[in-house]
């Protein structure tokens, strides 16, 4: 269980020194989410067969193993199946397939795996973001992004830190969770019980050491931030502050480029 | 005369729930030495340490390099006194090694160049450099420990102090992490109970029993006194001689 949360929580960076690797984790974040409302906006196969030559593009740029579509698609498989069978039973049309009161029209089928395909081709961007930028990265991105709000009182740094220390500690909890799971286990615990009465009696024993175990890792956090003269985000240095060079402004230009061209796809094929 | 690095006089200190933890403390140690505080179990070393950098606050007076711990000192004291906690884990926040490391120095508004030196430096003072883009929570628990070493010493300290260094060390990573602390040239305080770890490291012993200082005086002759070790529940391993044990 703890294996796919930790890789779920952790995400599934790929240490390596690719172009897309070394762009700035700020144009990344900000291509991301321009792609992600590009997917939205583009109108036809054209446009979204490009946004995903785009996007495959990056994925062999980055050096990323084949295996990580299928393992960014997976926790969304049944979601993808789901939208396309629905839309291919549903939109009325010309029926290909008539099974019982179901019939798979030509309508259905092209606009299924249309959205089918957008779905994945977002799940799948987040995979090359997350797999060619590491967590510190990306916090660092973040912590960028909301530096404007620092100004009317937003804790930008605080909330960056935040972020990273939550994510430092899913593993710890989820290990510290396991112990006591089998601690309980040991000493005739049932989760197994289908009855939610002795079900709540039996997790309880486990809820309650998990938080004050949380509480003792805040309290020994605490401690050591202290100690190492933690006292706000205020006038403290930024080490390894993100720069923006030439190659991060031309790849942009470039992304920025190709979605443009994606968007405006429809026009030149017709629809 | 040059300050003490610590003087504590008449130190008192209960938790909020009422136990007492520390019960009259005076202790002395000039810049240079090196000092173990051993005893046993509940003695009360935890909660001494964590005096030296004021993060508790008891009766009493704690001066440390002659500045006294209070209110306006606090920034002053902790960048000059560095504390190593017990578990390593509560330590490493980040998520790489080299921003851990960077932490300190950060707050305490050091250029980034300078920054970026402290954490080469301090990684190699810990045969850690290599490791600096790792995720902490990937090491091995001697590792962890070596860079939560590093951590304070990227913030230069005058006094490090650690507490409890050899916990949980296979005997690999403790001969590693014994041949660091020597050569690190800062005034030392080791807080353990393990004994032998203590001789390793230490010229000077101090007993802490009940919350108070039970003895204090050259290693050699607290570890040789069989009996006042026994009086307060420690004890050298079988086979440990004191004469000549020192490598
Ligand atoms: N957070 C706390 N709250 C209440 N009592 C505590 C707390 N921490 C330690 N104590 C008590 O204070 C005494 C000294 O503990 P401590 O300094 O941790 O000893 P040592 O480190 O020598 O084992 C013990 O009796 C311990 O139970
Ligand atoms: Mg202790």
């Amino acid at each position: 269980m703890s294996g796919s949360l930790l890789t779920l929580a952790m995400g599934q960076y790929v240490p390596g020194d690719s172009a897309v690797h070394r762009v700035d984790p700020r144009f990344k974040l900000a291509t991301s989410f321009a792609y992600a409302i590009g997917l939205f906006l583009v109108g036809g196969w054209p446009g979204l067969s490009l946004m995903a030559i785009g996007l495959a593009g990056l994925f062999v740029a980055g050096g990323l193993p084949a295996r990580y579509v299928g393992r960014g698609l997976r926790p969304l498989l049944v979601l993808i199946a789901f939208t396309f069978l629905v839309q291919a039973l549903s939109l009325p049309g010309k029926a290909l397939v008539t099974v019982g009161p179901f019939s798979i029209t030509r309508e259905g089928l092209d606009q299924g795996g249309f959205l089918t395909f957008r779905l994945a081709l977002l799940l799948l961007s987040s995979v090359v973001l997350t797999a060619t930028t590491s967590p510190v990265s990306l916090t660092d991105a973040l912590e960028w992004f909301l530096r404007p709000l620092a100004r009317v009182g937003v804790p930008a740094y605080e909330i960056a830190l935040m972020v990273t220390i939550a994510l430092r500690y899913i593993p710890t909890l989820l290990r510290e969770a396991d112990d006591l799971l089998r601690a309980q286990r040991a000493r005739g615990v049932d989760l197994s019980v289908r009855n939610p009465w002795r079900l709540a009696q039996g997790v309880m024993p486990l809820v309650v050491p998990l938080f004050v175990l949380s509480f003792r890792h805040a309290d020994d956090l605490a401690v050591a931030m202290a100690s190492r003269c933690y006292h706000g985000g205020r006038g403290r240095t930024r080490y390894r502050e993100l720069r923006a060079g030439l190659r991060d402004v031309v790849g942009l230009g470039v992304a920025a480029g190709w979605l443009g061209l994606a968007l405006s796809a429809g026009r030149w094929w017709g629809p | 005369m040059e300050p003490a690095a610590v003087d504590i006089v008449d130190l008192h200190f209960s938790y909020p729930d009422g136990t007492p933890a520390l019960c009259g403390v005076n202790l002395r140690v000039q810049a240079g030495e090196s000092v173990a505080v051993i005893g046993p179990n509940g003695a009360g070393k935890s909660t001494l340490l964590l005096h030296l950098n004021g993060i508790l606050r008891g009766q009493g007076q704690v001066c440390i390099f002659g500045v006294r711990v209070q209110d306006g000192t606090l920034r002053e004291i902790r960048r000059r006194v560095g504390v190593v906690f017990q578990d390593p884990d509560d330590q490493l926040f980040l998520t790489s090694v080299a921003q851990d490391v960077a932490f300190g120095p950060s707050n305490m508004r050091l250029s980034e160049e300078e920054i970026a030196r402290r954490v080469h430096e301090s990684l190699a003072a810990v045969d850690m450099q290599a490791f600096g883009d790792r995720a902490a929570h990937h090491l091995s628990f001697g590792q962890k420990k070596r860079v939560a070493t590093a951590t304070v010493l990227s913030m230069q300290p005058d006094l490090l102090v650690l507490d409890e260094p050899s916990a949980n060390l296979d005997p690999r990573a403790r001969r590693q992490l014994v041949r660091i602390l020597r050569g690190l040239p800062v005034t030392k305080i080791i807080v353990t109970h393990d004994l032998p770890y203590a001789y390793e490291i230490c010229e000077r012993a101090v007993i802490l029993s009940g919350g108070r200082v039970a003895a204090d005086g050259p290693i050699d002759d607290i570890l040789g006194d069989g009996e006042l070790l026994d009086s307060h529940d420690l004890e050298l391993p079988y086979g440990f001689a004191v004469a000549g044990a020192r490598s």
